[in-house]
């Protein structure tokens, strides 16, 4: 574990939050520090959820330039969404609570299982991979968009409401469930940090360390999309940010040890987005900017990546 | 390949896209079909025919199967112009909407373009893996102008591809893809030869640049007007071409009818389908495009012969 790399991590994060919660401040104290904590938890659970899960599935894919996202996962998880409001309907009081959660992730963790250890199963071209799971991506969101447009008015108001990315309505009751889910699960990826990192050189090497890839691989499978269906129920899609962080913590953690790639990826993650959130709310009072600004260097990042792997 | 069945289909397609819709044929018939069904059944085909035509233009220019104009950037930009425009100068005429939008299709396509000459060759996937990206970011950057100003369901008009509005006097910018449909018919030999690579066409004596140029016209205007007209119709470019090239083969100047006959058709089936499965309620066509292209997309990626096309080297 490299304890520089982690410090540092968390006086950014630190750093980002304090600003967060101070900056611009006017009249009750305690008021302002409890909404605007409420938010910076917000922000920071669904930061670490994406950066977690994008670094476990690059390890497990054997690639820095896939991420859940790209490959649709939350897509899919939009599309049950939709699927389950059109089948029970969006009227039952609750709905946006826990059973509605528990089932949609249920069913998110078996079809992105089927699908995407069937998409993984042969892993040789990685490009017509990558290519066929963001055509995939297009293709749920186009179904998402037809079930959208079968159901009741009312119901497509809830599902639209959901299929964009939002930061600044992130639902309380949902928050209260998404945090330990994604503590327990970090955790739990952190005591099997050294299993991530036999993972991480390779079917052959793993093998002869005692690891069984193939099905360490899938079951990690469950992990990584139970924090991108938390991610997404919380604030929606979110394509590049996780491509980013891994980029940046692989950039400057100058190891391969998960132990601290996870928490240094978690930290960076949240401080990044809470810095950005704080600078385009506060600063330059633009609202609900800072998602599409992460998203297009996100995707210049992706773009720089696929070139310098086309030119080595 | 015997063409009375699909001449039969086709016939029956338009039949069906005459007949079907909200509003019933009794007296009022003749004005009914002359005002709102005819103009719909003919944009969808000229949207179609030109999108497939520019789309294997684009191929053949990117030298790669997998691109279209709706999908690397082209229909994008000229989305973003669209938003560009009415935020700057919110009265402006249709026609100057129409030419900024198609000046922005221009310059995405031409920078998409210099991205693809950087790209190794050896790799298929590379090209359309950038496409898309580049098309995701142009559309992005569109999205935050729009959400800035207020202006989402705006593009979402022209992002996502719709006929329920089309009617006479509200179309006909359409006939412009019809007629760079036409020219890219009269250059369809030299859009053969610049598919087999610069070296290859300079040798035969063609100026590989003007070539270059005339499909990035053709490509970006059919793309530009589309976008402007109805909004943005995934996938068309794609799909036909390449179901095309594995019946008849590259030489464009006689697949090129075939061509723009199967865009046309393409268009009209899914439109009459968003018409019929929700009936009287309609489904954009953009969204059934979507659907069906993308699984045409995934199917040929899965295909062995996928890789192995004369384009995608």
């Amino acid at each position: 574990m490299r304890a520089d790399v982690l410090l540092a991590a968390l006086a950014f994060y630190l750093v980002s939050a304090a600003l967060f919660l101070t900056l611009g401040a006017r009249g009750d104290w305690g008021f302002i520090l409890a909404f605007r904590g409420e938010k910076l938890l917000a922000l920071t659970v669904v930061a670490v959820a994406v950066a977690v899960s994008t670094i476990v599935f690059q390890t497990v894919t054997a690639n820095r330039i896939l991420t859940p996202a790209i490959m649709g996962f939350d897509a899919l998880y939009i599309l049950i969404q939709s699927l389950t409001v059109a089948a029970l309907g969006a009227g039952a009081a609750g709905w946006s609570g826990l059973p509605a959660f528990a089932l949609e992730t249920t069913l998110m963790i078996g079809a992105a299982g089927l699908l995407f250890g069937l998409l993984l199963r042969d892993s040789e071209d990685l490009n017509r991979i990558v290519l066929t799971g963001i055509v995939l991506g297009i293709l749920l969101r186009s179904l998402n968009a037809l079930v959208t447009r079968m159901i009741h008015p009312s119901e497509y108001a809830f599902v639209v409401a959901r299929s964009y990315a939002r930061f600044n309505s992130v639902a309380p009751d949902l928050l209260w469930i998404a945090t330990p889910i994604v503590a327990l699960v970090t955790a739990g990826l952190l005591i099997g940090a050294r299993r991530l990192d036999v993972i991480a050189l390779g079917r052959d090497p793993a093998l002869v360390l005692g690891v069984d890839h193939r099905r360490a691989a899938i079951g990690l499978l469950v992990p990584v999309t139970l924090l991108v269906a938390v991610s997404t129920a919380l604030v929606g899609p979110i394509v590049f940010f996780g491509l980013l962080v891994s980029a940046i913590v692989h950039q400057v953690a100058g190891t391969w040890r998960h132990a601290t790639l996870l928490p240094a990826g978690a930290l960076i993650g949240a401080g990044l987005l809470v810095l950005c959130q704080t600078l385009f709310e506060r600063v330059l009072d633009m609202q609900a900017t800072v998602l599409v600004v992460i998203e297009s260097i996100g995707g210049l990042v992706f773009l720089m990546l696929l070139f310098r792997r086309a030119r080595a | 390949m015997r063409l009375g069945p699909l001449i039969a289909g086709f016939a029956l397609l338009i039949l069906a896209s005459l007949l079907l819709g909200a509003g019933r044929l009794d007296g009022d018939a003749p004005w009914l079909l002359a005002v709102s069904r005819l103009p719909r059944t003919l944009a969808a085909m000229l949207a179609g025919a030109g999108l497939a035509v520019a789309g294997v233009i684009m191929q053949m220019l990117a030298r790669n199967r997998f691109v279209e104009p709706e999908t690397v950037g082209t229909g994008q930009a000229a989305g973003l112009g669209l938003v560009v425009m009415t935020v700057l100068a919110p009265g402006s005429a249709l026609w100057l909407r129409m030419v900024v939008a198609l000046c922005f299709a221009l310059a995405a396509t031409a920078v998409f373009m210099a991205l693809v000459r950087r790209l190794p060759p050896r790799d298929p996937m590379l090209v359309p893996l950038t496409g898309l990206v580049y098309g995701g970011i142009i559309a992005a950057v569109a999205g935050f102008i729009a959400y800035e100003n207020d202006l989402l369901q705006f593009l979402d008009i022209w992002m996502n591809g719709e006929f329920s509005g089309v009617m006479l006097g509200r179309y006909e910018f359409l006939w412009l893809a019809g007629g760079a449909t036409l020219l890219a018919w009269a250059f369809a030999n030299r859009f053969t030869i610049a598919g087999m690579g610069e070296e290859m066409s300079q040798s035969l004596g063609l100026s590989y640049r003007q070539v270059m140029a005339t499909g990035l016209c053709i490509v970006s205007l059919v793309s530009a007007v589309t976008v402007v007209t109805v909004g943005m119709l995934p996938f068309v470019g794609l799909v036909v071409p390449n179901i095309a090239s594995r019946l008849s083969g590259d030489h464009l100047r006689r697949s090129l009818p075939g061509l723009a006959a199967g865009g046309a058709a393409l268009v009209l089936a899914c439109d009459v389908i968003g018409r019929a499965v929700r009936y009287p309620y309609e489904i954009p066509v953009g969204t059934i495009l979507g659907v069906v292209g993308a699984c045409v997309f995934i199917w040929l990626l899965q295909g062995r012969v996928a890789g192995q096309g004369r384009h995608a080297r």
